[in-house]
């Protein structure tokens, strides 16, 4: 499982917006880099990430190769109410990561 | 005599040298691996925006001018908008220049973002454009670009 560092706050009044930091463990090889022996490695990256809210999306993106190494992706959303935010990376090789982050909104 | 043998003697170095410099250049492209080019860009813009007109302005694309290393680059992008139920930005599209490929990041979004502004941080893999385009619900795509100088480059470099 990576590991995976989310920043949402823990409290909330109704209708602020609000930033969410993610950030996730994974090498994002871009599949054109060649290893020690030259060979090049193949292609390993999270290509999809999504935020949902309570079940509804609110967030979703779309990784190319192109981005660095343990993807950092920050966004903002407005708190409507107290619940449940989760979120959900997956990649090349059948990677996917799930984590969740509660908030309480008054 | 002598100087006809100089002549070609000089003729021998300078093709000799022409020979091996092209050696040299059959063999770095052999290895370079495959870059985006502006028109490979110009090409997914045209995926993602269509027919529509790309216009200058509304979206600010926050990335430092000078790169000392392209492995981790932060890039931010924010979009004028209300972002009410009527009004706002549906997606942010980044692209590059000559990166094995023009993608970088698309993101997606609706009004219950509250503020249409996002960061992350990319690969550069030499100095370029990034080009940063919101869609908005009207339909109407707006741009910003940037033009960055890398010292150390991404993507391609062996460990």
């Amino acid at each position: 499982m990576a590991r995976a560092l989310i920043n949402v706050p823990a409290k909330a009044k109704r209708g602020d917006v609000i930033e969410i930091k993610t950030l996730i463990s994974h090498p994002m090889e871009p599949g054109y880099r060649p290893d020690s022996s030259g060979v090049v490695m193949p292609r390993d990256i999270i290509n999809l990430f999504v935020c949902s809210y309570n079940g509804e999306e609110i967030f979703r993106a779309d990784l190319f190769a192109a981005v660095a190494a343990n993807p950092f992706i920050a966004f903002s959303t407005v708190a409507t109410e107290s619940g449940k935010l989760e979120f959900k990376w997956t990649g090349d090789n059948g990677f996917s990561a799930v984590e969740t982050a509660t908030i309480t909104v008054e | 005599m002598s100087n006809a043998l100089h002549a070609t003697r000089r003729r021998f170095l300078v093709d000799s040298a022409g020979l091996i410099a092209g050696i040299g250049l059959v063999s770095v492209a052999a290895i370079e691996p495959a870059r985006a080019t502006p028109a490979m860009m110009d090409a997914a813009i045209k995926k993602v925006v269509g027919g529509a007109a790309l216009r200058k302005g509304k979206v600010k694309l926050d990335l430092a001018p000078l790169i000392e290393n392209g492995n981790t680059v932060p890039l931010a992008v924010s979009v004028e908008s209300p972002m009410s139920a009527e009004d706002y930005v549906k997606a942010i599209h980044v692209f590059n220049e000559k990166n094995p490929q023009p993608n970088v990041v698309s993101v997606h979004i609706g009004p219950r973002a509250g503020k249409a502004s996002i960061s992350t941080r990319i690969r550069l893999a030499d100095t370029q454009r990034v080009i940063a385009i919101a869609e908005m619900s009207d339909g109407t795509f707006w741009s910003d670009e940037a033009e960055v100088v890398v010292t150390l480059a991404a993507c391609l470099e062996g460990i």
